[in-house]
C-alpha cells in the first residue's frame, strides 16, 4: 500500500518492489511466520507489542527509509523537530 | 430421474436461494452481455465465466485468491466505522490503532461523522490535531477521507438552489447554473481541506462516494483533484466513485474536455488519471432482484475493463450494494469472499 501510494505502482509491480528492499521472496510478503521475523530484525513495528519494537511514527520513518519512498507524515514531523531520523 | 444438483447462492439483496449449475451459467451470461451492452467493452473470455461459475459452486464456505494473488486494502469512513456504525465508545484516533493492531489492515481512514468535506471546513484545526496525534502513533498508511455530497450546497442547508426541484418544474437553466455553482464552491472546500491535510501530515487524502450527486458532482471532485495535484504533486489521493456511471443531472459538464454524464468506470479512470489521482476506486452498482451470479459476473466484466484501461492502482469498491456485494448491512461472507476472489483475480484489481 505504501509504495502504491508513494509511486502508483500497481499491485504486482510494487509486491515485487517492496519484496527486493526486504530481501525476501515475492510470495514471502503475505507469510506471517516470515514477515513477523523480517518485520522484527528490519525493526519496523508488527502488531504486537513487545518493548524493544519501534512503533507508530518511529516505525514509519524507518519504512520510508527502508523503502526509499517519501511518506507525508514522517515528512511533515522530521519538518516539526528539524532534525534527520 | 435423479434431481439435479442445486448449489447454495444468493439474490442480490442477500437472501438466499438454491440453483442449478445451468441456471448459474446463464446468469453469468447474461450479466456478462449487460455489462459489455451497456459499457459497450469486451465480454469476459468462457474461460473467465467458467472460473465465476467455479467460484460460485465451489463447496467450500469461504473463498480465497489463490497465494501469489494477494491484494491490499483501502477503506472509506473507516474510524466511523467503530465509534459510531457500531456503537464502540472509543475515540476514533484508538480506532486507527484497532484497525492496525487487532484487525491488522492495510491502511485506516479517519474521518468526521457528517462525512462531507463542507461540513469539515468549521472544524478544520480540530480534524488537523486529531490526524497529528493519528499519525503520531500509527505504522499504516493513515487517510484522511470525506465525500464532495454537492446536495448539501443547496437550500435550506446550502446558498443554491435546488436543482431537483428546479428540474420537475421544467427550469433546466437555472438547474444547471445552480449545479456550475455548487460544484466549483465544492472544489473550493475540497482543496481547503486538502490544505490543512497536507499541513496535518496526512499520508493520503480519500474522496470517495463522487458522483453520488450526479456529473456536478464528480466535476466538482476531478476539478479538485486537479488543484490539489497541481499544488502538491507528491501528495497521495485516493478517488472512489458512487455509482457505475456518473448521472447527467446537468448533462453538458466536461472535464478535460470529456462529458462526464454517462462515464462508465473504464472512462472515469481516465479522468481521474489525467487529474493526478494515486487510488482509482470503481464502483459497480448491485441489482438486489438479481442473482449473485448476475451481478458478480456484471461487476468483473466491467472491473476488468477498468483494470485494464487504467495506469494507477484500482480499488474497486466492494462495501455492501456495489461490486456485488448484497444489499444489506451484514453482508454474508460466502458471497463476499467470493465476490473479493472474482474481482482481483478476475477483474485484476490491485486493492479493495
Amino acid at each position: 500500500m505504501r509504495v502504491e501510494l508513494a509511486k502508483k505502482m500497481r499491485i504486482d509491480e510494487a509486491k515485487a518492489y517492496v519484496a527486493e528492499k526486504l530481501g525476501v521472496e515475492v510470495s514471502e510478503l503475505n507469510d506471517v511466520s516470515v514477515m513477523r521475523e523480517v518485520r522484527n530484525d528490519l525493526n519496523i513495528g508488527e502488531p504486537n507489542a513487545r518493548p524493544e519494537n519501534a512503533f507508530g511514527l518511529i516505525a514509519k520513518a524507518r519504512i520510508a527509509k527502508l523503502l526509499d519512498i517519501k511518506i507525508p507524515s514522517v515528512e511533515k514531523f522530521r519538518g516539526m523537530i528539524d532534525a534527520e531520523f | 430421474m435423479a434431481e439435479e444438483k442445486k448449489y447454495f447462492t444468493r439474490y442480490g439483496d442477500g437472501y438466499s436461494t438454491y440453483m442449478t449449475k445451468d441456471e448459474i451459467k446463464k446468469d453469468v451470461e447474461r450479466g456478462v452481455e449487460d455489462a459489455a451492452s451497456r459499457g459497450k467493452i469486451d465480454p469476459l473470455t468462457e474461460a473467465e465465466k467458467s472460473y465465476i461459475v467455479d467460484i460460485i459452486t465451489m463447496p467450500a464456505k469461504m473463498a480465497s485468491v489463490e497465494p501469489g494473488k494477494e491484494v491490499v486494502l483501502s477503506s472509506d469512513e473507516g474510524t466511523l466505522k467503530a465509534s459510531v456504525r457500531c456503537g464502540v465508545s472509543i475515540d476514533r484516533t484508538t480506532a486507527v490503532a484497532v484497525e492496525e493492531r487487532i484487525l491488522c489492515m492495510d491502511s485506516a481512514e479517519l474521518a468526521h461523522i457528517d462525512y462531507s468535506y463542507k461540513p469539515i471546513k468549521p472544524i478544520i484545526f480540530d480534524e488537523v490535531c486529531a490526524m497529528q496525534h493519528a499519525e503520531l502513533n500509527s505504522i499504516i498508511p493513515l487517510f484522511y477521507g470525506a465525500m464532495p455530497n454537492l446536495g448539501l450546497y443547496t437550500k435550506p442547508d446550502g446558498p443554491y438552489d435546488n436543482w431537483a426541484e428546479l428540474l420537475p418544474a421544467g427550469k433546466v437553466a437555472e438547474a444547471r447554473e445552480a449545479q456550475e455553482k455548487a460544484a466549483e464552491q465544492a472544489a473550493k472546500d475540497i482543496v481547503s481541506v486538502a490544505d490543512h491535510m497536507v499541513e496535518a501530515g496526512a499520508d493520503a487524502l480519500n474522496m470517495d462516494t463522487v458522483g453520488a450527486s450526479g456529473d456536478a458532482d464528480a466535476l466538482a471532485a476531478f476539478t479538485a483533484m486537479k488543484e490539489i495535484h497541481r499544488k502538491y504533486p507528491d501528495f497521495p489521493v485516493e478517488m472512489g466513485m458512487a455509482g457505475e456511471f456518473f448521472l447527467g443531472m446537468h448533462g453538458k459538464l466536461t472535464f478535460e474536455g470529456e462529458q462526464l454524464a454517462g462515464m462508465y468506470p473504464h472512462e472515469q479512470v481516465k479522468i481521474a488519471e489525467k487529474a493526478g489521482a494515486t487510488i482509482f476506486g470503481p464502483t459497480i452498482n448491485t441489482n438486489s432482484s438479481e442473482t449473485f451470479a448476475w451481478n458478480l459476473a456484471r461487476t468483473c466484466t466491467f472491473i476488468k475493463a477498468c483494470s485494464e484501461e487504467s495506469t494507477i492502482p484500482i480499488h474497486p469498491n466492494v462495501g455492501m450494494g456495489v461490486c456485488s456485494m448484497c444489499l444489506t448491512d451484514s453482508v454474508p461472507l460466502d458471497a463476499a469472499s467470493r465476490a473479493d476472489k472474482a474481482i482481483v483475480e478476475i477483474g485484476r484489481a490491485d486493492g479493495l
